[in-house]
């Protein structure tokens, strides 16, 4: 819908709204900083947390038993209990695994280890063998040697 | 005439106005535990009186275990233990008888007999204290069973009608009645 003549003024006019916009964003960036105090007045509107009051159906001498167990659960901070058991039962579970993955952590890296140690191992070993094996033969016998030799150079048809 | 509100001081230690002990029309908060009776069906939802300016809405959805074939079976003239839901001085007061976790957890529907009355909101707050001692020595009488509600209304059953009655005039009394009076009279019905 925008005609091409407008297209650069209605473009200015943008730019500039956005200019005023981060403009007034600076400076409501600044303003908040200022503003915020806590306050220490919280407004509660029940009494209930003011006062820890009782949960409000009760039984006694067991007239309503039902009511009587739902006493005991809302009025004697049962779910405080619950909270403690359940991160403590969390903790000894986390123990546990964390003890668990530490143990088959390290035998992991043992065996990656020794894997490892085996296969740079084994590398060493052959070269070794392969010098080992070549001054063996530059001391002992030297008839292998020309024949490892001739078998390495080209043969000559002998005449 | 102010709202319940109760302001925290800088020290943690909550404050609240007292003039607040003597009242008995009850503002509707969210939280609070009410004995509603009910007063009216419409459609999927009880009109209920808590005893505020105005009434407050009980959708039939929201009691343990409710499903739209499964309806509870309230009638008009039923008393209902619930709590507010929604209640701000903008909307209808709304009342639900299930938890956040949707158990009821002794909300519903108030049993069959018994009796209903009214008392002053600050001797709710009274009786409903950790360690109150009414309720601790009217324990001592006989079995029977307590419902009370933050809007001021306490329902007492007992086995017999004079139990009850015996009962709701102690708690009755207890608004003006010093504790030497209360014993006194306690220990004349035991006696």
């Amino acid at each position: 819908f925008m005609q091409r003549g407008l297209d650069s003024q209605t473009k200015k006019q943008l730019e500039e709204e956005e200019k005023k916009i981060i403009s007034e964003e600076h400076w409501y960036l600044d303003l908040p900083d200022l503003k915020e105090k806590e306050s220490f007045i919280i407004e509660e509107r029940s009494f209930m947390p003011c006062e820890d009051l009782l949960y409000g159906r009760m039984s006694f001498k067991g007239f309503n038993p039902e009511v009587e167990k739902l006493m005991i659960q809302m009025n004697s901070g049962c779910k405080e209990e619950e909270i403690e058991v359940d991160d403590k039962m969390e903790a000894d579970v986390s123990d546990e695994e964390m003890a668990r993955r530490q143990v088959i952590f390290y035998v992991i890296i043992n065996i990656r280890y020794e894997t490892l140690v085996g296969t740079i191992g084994k590398k060493f070993l052959r070269k070794r063998d392969q010098s080992v094996l070549q001054d063996e033969d530059e001391d002992g016998n030297n008839n292998t040697r020309p024949s490892k030799k001739a078998k390495k150079k080209f043969l000559k048809p002998q005449d | 005439r102010g709202r319940g509100c109760g302001a925290e001081g800088g020290c943690g230690a909550p404050v609240w106005p007292d003039s607040f002990v003597h009242r008995l029309q009850y503002v509707p908060v969210r939280g609070d535990h009410i004995i509603g009776i009910v007063t009216a069906k419409a459609g999927d939802v009880f009109k209920v009186d808590v005893g505020g300016s105005e009434q407050a809405s009980l959708s039939y959805l929201a009691f343990e275990g409710a499903t739209k074939r499964n309806r509870p079976n309230v009638q008009v003239g039923d008393l209902i233990y619930g709590r507010f839901l929604i209640a701000n001085k903008d909307m209808e007061p709304e009342l639900v008888c299930i938890d956040s976790s949707g158990r009821s957890s002794g909300m519903g529907l108030i049993g069959q007999d018994g009796f209903l009355f009214k008392v002053s909101l600050g001797l709710i707050r009274k009786l409903l204290a950790p360690k109150c001692e009414i309720i601790q020595e009217l324990s001592q009488l006989y079995p029977f069973e307590l419902v009370l509600g933050m809007n001021g209304r306490i329902w007492v059953k007992a086995k017999t009608v004079q139990q009850t009655l015996i009962i709701v005039n102690i708690l009755e009394a207890c608004e003006y009645m010093t504790a030497e009076q209360r014993k006194q009279a306690l220990a004349r019905l035991s006696g």
